[in-house]
C-alpha cells in the first residue's frame, strides 16, 4: 500500500507572490456592501470563460483618489491572486488618484505578481478591466448628481 | 518535515501494487532480453511475453492471438479507430506479410458517400480527438447525447447505426463521472443490426456484414468491472496498466479474431504487425499481474471504496450548500464521486486542497490545456458554471474512511472560503 508523502518547499505552479495572495486574499468585501459604503462598482469576465471579478470603489471627491477597493472574485488561483494584488497597488500610499490607477495594466499586475504562466495571462488578469467598468459608473453617478 | 498525502485521483493514475513490482524485478536486469533474439536471453524474454499474453486472454476471456500490447490507453483507442477506419476504406494490408493488396477492400453500400462512425459525445479524447480527425479525412462521424445521468441509451445507437457504419466506439466507463454503460445491451443493438445487414446481402446487396465493429474503452473500468469479452459483446476493448496499479505506458487492444486492422506504425513486425517496436517486457508483465489481481480482487474491493464512495456523496450533499452530483447515483464506478460545487471554480479548489494535503481533480477550463471546460459536465447538458466547478475525487486502496471525513471536512472550509471571495451569488 502506497504512503503518500509530501516533501516541504516543492515548486509550485505559481510563485510565492500569487501563492500569498491566493490563500490569504486582501481587500477582498466580505457580506453585502451597506448603503453609502461605495460610490461605484463594475464588473468583468464570463460565465463562459470561467472567471468573474466583481469590484467596488469609494473615491475621494476633492483629490480623486481611491479611498477604498473592495473586490470579488470567482475564478482561479491566478484570478483571484491578480485581483487581490490590484487592490494592494491602488491602495497603496493612501490611495491612487483614479488618473495613475487606470494607467495599470496587466503587465503591471502580473510584475508585481512576480509573474504567471503564460496561458494564465488573458482570462485571469481582468481586475484593471472591472475598475475601468466602475469608474465608468462612478463618472456616470457623478453626472446623474449634478 | 513530511506530512501524510491523501491521494484521491486514482481515475487519473495509480501507484504500483506492490505484487506487480514484484512480478516485474526480474525484467529489467537479469532477464533484459529481446524477446525477437533467437538466443536464450531473447527466447526466455519472448516465453514471459507470450505467458503474460495467455494471462491477460484468461483474464479477459479472449484468446492469446487477440491481444495486441501498446505503450497505453491511447495508442490503443487509436489503433482500435484508425485500424478499423483505414482497414475498410483502404486495400488492406496483411498482417502475415505486410503487403499490401487487394485482400478484402470493403466496399461503401449503394448510396453511401462515406463511411460512417459512432461515438459519443463524453468520450475520453483519445477516442474523440482519433474520430475528428478521421472526419477531416472524409469519414462521417455520428456523436450520439447521453442521458443527463451520464448513461448512454442502447436505442439511440440503434437510431444511429447506418449501412455503411463501420465502428462503434462507446466507453465502458466514463473517466469523468464514472458512469458504467451498458456496453452489453449496446453489444446486442449491434449484433441484431449486423444480422439484419446479413439478410440484406443474401438478397444480393452488396454491404459488407462484418461492420460495424463494437470498441469500448474500459481504461476506467479494468479495477472494478468484469471484463469478460464475450458477456461484454466487444470486438475490440482498450485497457492500460495505470488505472489498475499496473506501470504506466503499456496497454493493449483485444481485438476479436475477424477484426480488420490497419496498421499504423511500420516496423520490425512485432505484434502481428499492428504495433511494431520491441516489446516492453517489464510494463507487460506488471500489466498482466495488475489485470490478474484487479479482476481477482474487484468484487471486495469494490465493495469497501464503494460504502466510502457513498458516505463520501451523502456528506458532500448534504453539508455542502448548492453542490448536486454528476452523473447517475448506482450505476456509476465504486470509487468515482464528482460534484460541481456552485459560485466555486474548480483551479481553486484543487489547489486549496492540495495546500491541506488532498490530491483530486477538476472539469475546469483552467487546467485543460485548450481553456475548454469538462466536455463530459456539458455532454450532460449543464450550464458552464458547473463544469467550471466540478470536483472530481477517485479512491482507492490508500484510502480509508477517515480520509474521506478528512476531505469532506476541509472541502467544506474551502468551499465556505472561495465562496465568500467569490463575484457569483449563489443564493
Amino acid at each position: 500500500m502506497a504512503d503518500i508523502k509530501n516533501k516541504e518547499g516543492e515548486e509550485w505552479l505559481y510563485s510565492d507572490k500569487v501563492k500569498e495572495h491566493f490563500l490569504n486574499p486582501k481587500n477582498f468585501l466580505s457580506g453585502e456592501p451597506k448603503e453609502g459604503e461605495f460610490d461605484a462598482d463594475g464588473e468583468a469576465g464570463n460565465f463562459a470563460c470561467g472567471d468573474i471579478m466583481k469590484v467596488w470603489i469609494k473615491v475621494d471627491p476633492k483629490m480623486e483618489r481611491v479611498k477604498d477597493f473592495k473586490w470579488r472574485t470567482w475564478g482561479c488561483a491566478s484570478a483571484i491572486a491578480a485581483t487581490s494584488m490590484f487592490s494592494e497597488m491602488v491602495l497603496e500610499n493612501g490611495g491612487m488618484t483614479i488618473g495613475d490607477a487606470l494607467k495599470i495594466t496587466p503587465q503591471d499586475i502580473i510584475a508585481r505578481l512576480n509573474g504567471l504562466p503564460p496561458r494564465k495571462v488573458h482570462c485571469s488578469v481582468l481586475a484593471d478591466q472591472a475598475f475601468k467598468d466602475a469608474v465608468k459608473n462612478y463618472r456616470k453617478n457623478k453626472e446623474r448628481k449634478k | 518535515m513530511e506530512k501524510k498525502r491523501i491521494y484521491m485521483d486514482h481515475g487519473a493514475t495509480t501507484y504500483l501494487d506492490e505484487r506487480v513490482k514484484r512480478a516485474m524485478e526480474p525484467y529489467w536486469i537479469e532477464e533484459f532480453g529481446n524477446p525477437s533474439a533467437l538466443y536464450k536471453e531473447g527466447r526466455e524474454a519472448r516465453k514471459a511475453v507470450e505467458t503474460a499474453r495467455a494471462d491477460i486472454a484468461e483474464t479477459i476471456g479472449a484468446r492469446a492471438e487477440e491481444i495486441i500490447f501498446t505503450n497505453g490507453g491511447t495508442e490503443s483507442d487509436n489503433l482500435a479507430i484508425f485500424g478499423v477506419a483505414y482497414g475498410a476504406s483502404r486495400k488492406l494490408t496483411s498482417l502475415k506479410t505486410g503487403i499490401t493488396g487487394n485482400l478484402t477492400e470493403a466496399k461503401l453500400p449503394a448510396g453511401a458517400k462515406n463511411f460512417h462512425i459512432i461515438t459519443t459525445k463524453f468520450e475520453h479524447h483519445a477516442v474523440l480527438k482519433s474520430c475528428e480527425a478521421l472526419e477531416k479525412q472524409s469519414f462521417d462521424v455520428t456523436y450520439i447525447n447521453v442521458g443527463e445521468d451520464g448513461i448512454v441509451n442502447p436505442k439511440d445507437v440503434e437510431k444511429a447505426l447506418r449501412p455503411e457504419t463501420i465502428l462503434v466506439s462507446i466507453m465502458y466507463a466514463n473517466n469523468e463521472i464514472g458512469t458504467i454503460q451498458p456496453i452489453a445491451e449496446i453489444a446486442k443493438v449491434i449484433k441484431n443490426y449486423k444480422k439484419k445487414k446479413l439478410e440484406i446481402r443474401n438478397s444480393k446487396l452488396e454491404i459488407n456484414g462484418k461492420t460495424p465493429f463494437f470498441h469500448s474503452d474500459a481504461c476506467q473500468a479494468s479495477e472494478y468491472l468484469d471484463l469478460n469479452v464475450e458477456k461484454l459483446g466487444v470486438d475490440l476493448m482498450t485497457v492500460n496498466g495505470s488505472k489498475m496499479y499496473g506501470p504506466k505506458g503499456i496497454g493493449f487492444l483485444y481485438a476479436k479474431r475477424g477484426v480488420k486492422l490497419s496498421p499504423l506504425l511500420y516496423g520490425g513486425g512485432q505484434e502481428k504487425h499492428l504495433w511494431p517496436g520491441t516489446e516492453n517486457v517489464p510494463a507487460i508483465i506488471g500489466l498482466a499481474e495488475a489485470i490478474k489481481i484487479a479482476q481477482r480482487e474487484k468484487g471486495d474491493e469494490s465493495e469497501r471504496v464503494g460504502e466510502m464512495r457513498d458516505y463520501f456523496i451523502k456528506r458532500l450533499l448534504g453539508e455542502v450548500p448548492k453542490t448536486f452530483l454528476n452523473g447517475n447515483i448506482e450505476r456509476r464506478l465504486p470509487n468515482n464521486i464528482n460534484v460541481s460545487v456552485l459560485g466555486i471554480e474548480g483551479e481553486a479548489v484543487v489547489l486549496y486542497l492540495d495546500e491541506y494535503g488532498i490530491a483530486c481533480s477538476t472539469g475546469s477550463a483552467c487546467t485543460s490545456e485548450n481553456f475548454e471546460p469538462s466536455h463530459v459536465i456539458l455532454a450532460l447538458g449543464k450550464p458552464h458554471a458547473y463544469a467550471h466547478g466540478s470536483i472530481r475525487f477517485t479512491l482507492g486502496k490508500c484510502n480509508s474512511k477517515k480520509d474521506v471525513d478528512y476531505t469532506a471536512d476541509v472541502l467544506k472550509n474551502v468551499v465556505e472560503k472561495l465562496r465568500s471571495i467569490s463575484a457569483v451569488n449563489i443564493k
